[in-house]
């Protein structure tokens, strides 16, 4: 290994921690997840011990998807615009299982799961999801972008 | 006006046109035929003892393989009115058959009945004739089928639509 290539590496593992702090997230709040989502991001829980404090209601100027709640198929196509307006890096947390799959509404109206529409990161299970639950996808989301795994 | 009242007043004034009435635990029914829901309607919001003001709601009902209507009308069109005035209710009902669910619109009457009918043509297939615009209301416009209908299988999924790149 050169000493160049060791000094990118380094670079890129500072860049990784130090964006792992700083996750602006866009909350996608379309049902009753929104409301737990809440629950994590206000004092008792506080998200912003992990950096993600601040939620950017813009999507350009976000970098984590937070699609909280069900998605039918009427708004899938906003969905996906919204993805495609955020900049890279960019990722996606599937926030409760409607996100993750659907749930229960396995019916005309629903999406099966966010993952048929826009890639997924992190998908949080729950019906909605403990705060304790989100932290820990958010945390598992935090090692993910401090090792440098994204799309470009 | 109590139920009964209502009904007798519709039967008055339409006579065969009403084909039956009932009443269930205090909900009064009058099923209609088609070709009188307009006149139905109108009279019951015009005329004074009955004054319905209000169209609460239009819903249809698919009595596909329902238990003793096998060979009936596959839908019924439901309207249900509200008089603000005198604090009563009435619920009118039109009979169609699969291959003509065709009923007149009662946009003219009520200008809510256009959303209400859109969601029944959303849900049902049923047509409302003279309506002046028949789209889809909560679904949208490239979902094939009606999913309330009682043959719409359960686990059909529609193609994703998404932006056009």
């Amino acid at each position: 290994m050169g000493v160049g290539s060791f000094f990118t590496g380094k670079l890129d593992e500072a860049i990784g921690w130090a964006r792992k702090y700083s996750i602006f997230q866009y909350p996608f709040v379309t049902a009753c997840c929104g409301m737990e989502y809440m629950a994590t991001a206000c004092s008792h829980y506080d998200v912003d011990r992990f950096g993600a404090g601040l939620p950017r209601f813009s999507p350009r100027q976000a970098d984590v998807l937070f699609v909280v709640g069900t998605i039918s198929h009427k708004m899938a196509p906003v969905l996906k615009r919204i993805y495609d307006q955020m900049c890279e890096p960019k990722w996606v947390v599937a926030f409760g299982v409607c996100t993750c799959t659907g749930g229960f509404y396995d019916n005309y109206a629903t999406v099966q799961g966010i993952d048929t529409i826009i890639p997924v990161d992190v998908y949080i299970p729950g019906c909605p999801p403990r705060p304790e639950s989100v932290i820990d996808g958010l945390m598992k989301l935090q090692d993910k972008i401090a090792a440098g795994a994204q799309r470009f | 006006m109590d139920g009964q009242a209502i009904l007798a007043r519709l039967r008055a004034r339409l006579g065969g046109r009403v084909l039956e009435t009932h009443d269930f635990r205090g909900d009064h029914t009058a099923v209609v035929a088609r070709e009188a829901i307009l006149d139905a309607l109108a009279f019951c919001r015009d005329d004074h003892g009955l004054a319905f003001d209000l169209l609460v709601d239009i819903t249809a009902v698919d009595y596909l393989e329902f238990p003793g209507r096998e060979d009936g009308p596959r839908f019924e069109v439901v309207y249900h009115l509200y008089a603000t005035a005198h604090n009563h209710r009435v619920r009118l009902k039109v009979r169609v058959e699969e291959d003509d669910a065709r009923v007149p619109t009662a946009s003219g009457l009520w200008p809510i009945a256009d959303w209400l009918e859109r969601e029944v043509w959303d849900m049902f297939g049923i047509r409302f004739e003279g309506h002046p615009d028949l789209r889809r209301l909560l679904l949208y416009e490239e979902f094939v089928g009606h999913p309330l209908r009682k043959d719409y299988p359960i686990n059909r999924r529609q193609p994703l639509i998404g932006p056009k790149v």
